[in-house]
Parts: C-alpha cells; structure tokens; sequence
C-alpha cells in the first residue's frame, strides 16, 4: 500500500467515524426501550462485526498463504487477526459497560452471545505463543495459517450456533419479527460500520506497511553488515546490497 | 429493566467512546514508536553504508596509487 493511498484511508476514516459520532448524538433518536444507553450499540456492534470479520479475513489470507507459500499472504493474515484482537479488546470494554448499565451486571455467564464472543476471543490469542513458539519461519508461518483458517471456520460457525439459541437476554437488532431498526437508526449505524471497517483497513495497511520497511531494513543491515567484512569490490556500497537488499517481504 | 435518565446513562455512553478513543490513542502510540525506531534505524543504516562507502573509496584509491607506482618502477 502506498503512502499516498494511507493517507487518503486515515483521512477518511476520520471523516467517517467523526460523521458517525456526530450522527449518533445528534440525529439518531433515543431508542424507545434502553434511552440514551443504546447509544453505545453504534460503536459496540460495528467493532463486533468487523472484529469477527477480520478474523475470517485472517484465514482467508492464510489460505492463499499454504496455497502459494507466499510470505506476504501470512503477513496479511498476521496482521488482519492482530487488529481483529484489538477490536476485540474493544468490544469486550464496550460491552461490559452497556451491560452494567443495561442488565446491571458487567458481564453475564449464562449469556451465548457474550460467552461465544469471549471464546472466539481467547482462541485468537493463543495464536501469538502458538506463532512465536516455532523458532523456524517458515514453519512458523505454516503452523500459523493452519491456525488461522481452523480458527476462522470456527468463527461463523460459532456465529450460527448462538443464533440458533434464541437467547431472551441479548437483544436482536437486525431482522426481528417487529421490524427492527427505524431508517435514522440504520443511517447512523451504517455509517459508523463504515468508519470502522475503514478504521481496520487502515489498521492493517499501516502495519503491514511498517511490517514491511522493518524487514527491508534488516534485510540491508544484513546486506551491509557483509558488505564490511568483505574485500572492496570497487562498485560502493550501493552496488553491493542492491541485489539481495531491499527486496519486499 | 427501564431505562437510565439521562445523567446516569451519559456516565456509561461517554465511557464506552471513551475507552474506544484511549485504545486508539493507545494503538497510534505504539505504532509512532514503531515508526520511531525505524526512523533510528534508517539513520544508522545510512550511517553505515557511507562509512562503507569512504572506505572502498579510499581502498580504491590506494590501489590506483599503488598501480601507479609498479608502473612507474
């Protein structure tokens, strides 16, 4: 991803999330049941969605990883499952404050929705000591994907299975019976979702991108490191490093 | 359970954006530090290659002279 192209993703991000808090305190209406704490549903569900999104994105990348080798679709993988944990950190956090002031309690067990997402949550962090356990890169990479796509089925697996349950406690906002959300309330929700989900998207692209600059650079460390222990080859230094050098990891 | 008023609920609404905004403020941190080092690593890399650069410049030059000698003798 280019810098340019980061950018102009960060910029809108701001413009988008910034539109949709704006939207959320001053156009969407007070929901008719919960009041001025459903408010929280416009940050919470978004980062729920994208969080779980990312992390079937994570298999996807790692699927073309064992299927192409490449190292790049690992990194892709890494980093989409490394911002869907931050989210859901998040979601976690946000959660637990609706719940206190909704239901009075800052968690509940006998809750599916709450347990399954705390499940899915936990899996995906195994993955870092799975991940740097293996010593050997390349395995590491492979043991990883395996991983991430095992883990990235479980995910709308798990989705489908707490929808199954029918649980009285956690409210259904899409699709229920009576209708669901009013179009203001749809508005304002959409446009959060797309300020998070390009919040992601920048997320990853900037670390990939830092990814990225810090192994070229330990690339041409390692480059110039030889270069000084050999004899002068006449050329200077930049003809040294350039064929091994700054290749894109 | 009814709904809070609005005092109550306003407490747990600003948390909820609160804590999203401090994660993120949190998250840009550690990516400018990130950013930080690799900016202190470009600098001693650059250092490196013209350290490297002088010395083949002056081993080159070295061997032109010596060169120059044998051609002389």
């Amino acid at each position: 991803m280019k810098a340019s192209t980061l950018r102009t993703l960060a910029l809108l991000t701001a413009l988008l999330i910034g539109a949709g808090f704006a939207l959320v305190f001053f156009y969407a209406p007070n929901e008719a049941d919960q009041g001025f704490i459903q408010k929280i549903f416009y940050l919470h569900v978004p980062l729920a969605i994208i969080a779980l999104g990312g992390f079937v994105v994570g298999g996807i990348h790692a699927i073309r990883h064992l299927r192409s080798g490449d190292p790049v679709h690992d990194a892709r993988s890494y980093v989409s499952i490394h911002a869907s944990v931050i989210f859901g950190v998040a979601v976690l956090l946000t959660g637990a404050i609706w719940a206190k002031a909704s239901w009075g309690k800052w968690w509940v067990w006998d809750e599916p929705t709450l347990v399954s997402f705390l499940i899915v949550f936990l899996l995906y962090c195994t993955y870092y000591p799975l991940r740097y356990a293996i010593e050997d890169r390349e395995r590491q990479a492979r043991y990883a994907s395996v991983f991430a796509i095992t883990a990235g089925a479980f995910v709308p697996l798990n989705f489908m299975a707490v929808r199954a349950a029918q649980s009285l406690v956690h409210p259904r906002t899409f699709g229920t019976v009576d209708g669901g959300l009013p179009g203001d309330m749809w508005l304002t929700f959409l446009v959060c979702f797309a300020g998070i989900a390009l919040l992601w998207v920048t997320l990853v692209g900037f670390e990939l991108v830092a990814k990225r600059t810090s192994g070229q650079l330990s690339r041409l460390r390692r480059a110039l490191d030889e270069g000084t222990d050999r004899p002068p080859l006449g050329s200077g230094v930049a003809g040294r490093i350039a064929p091994g050098g700054a290749g894109t990891r | 359970m009814p709904a809070l008023p609005l005092d109550e609920a306003g407490k747990y609404v600003a948390a909820a954006y609160v804590v999203f905004v401090l994660l993120l403020v949190v998250y840009i941190g550690i990516m400018a530090a990130k950013l930080g080092r690799i900016s202190r690593e470009i600098e001693e890399i650059a250092e490196l290659a013209e350290r490297n650069r002088a010395a083949a410049d002056e081993r080159a030059a070295e061997s032109a002279r010596a060169e120059a000698e044998e051609v002389r003798s």
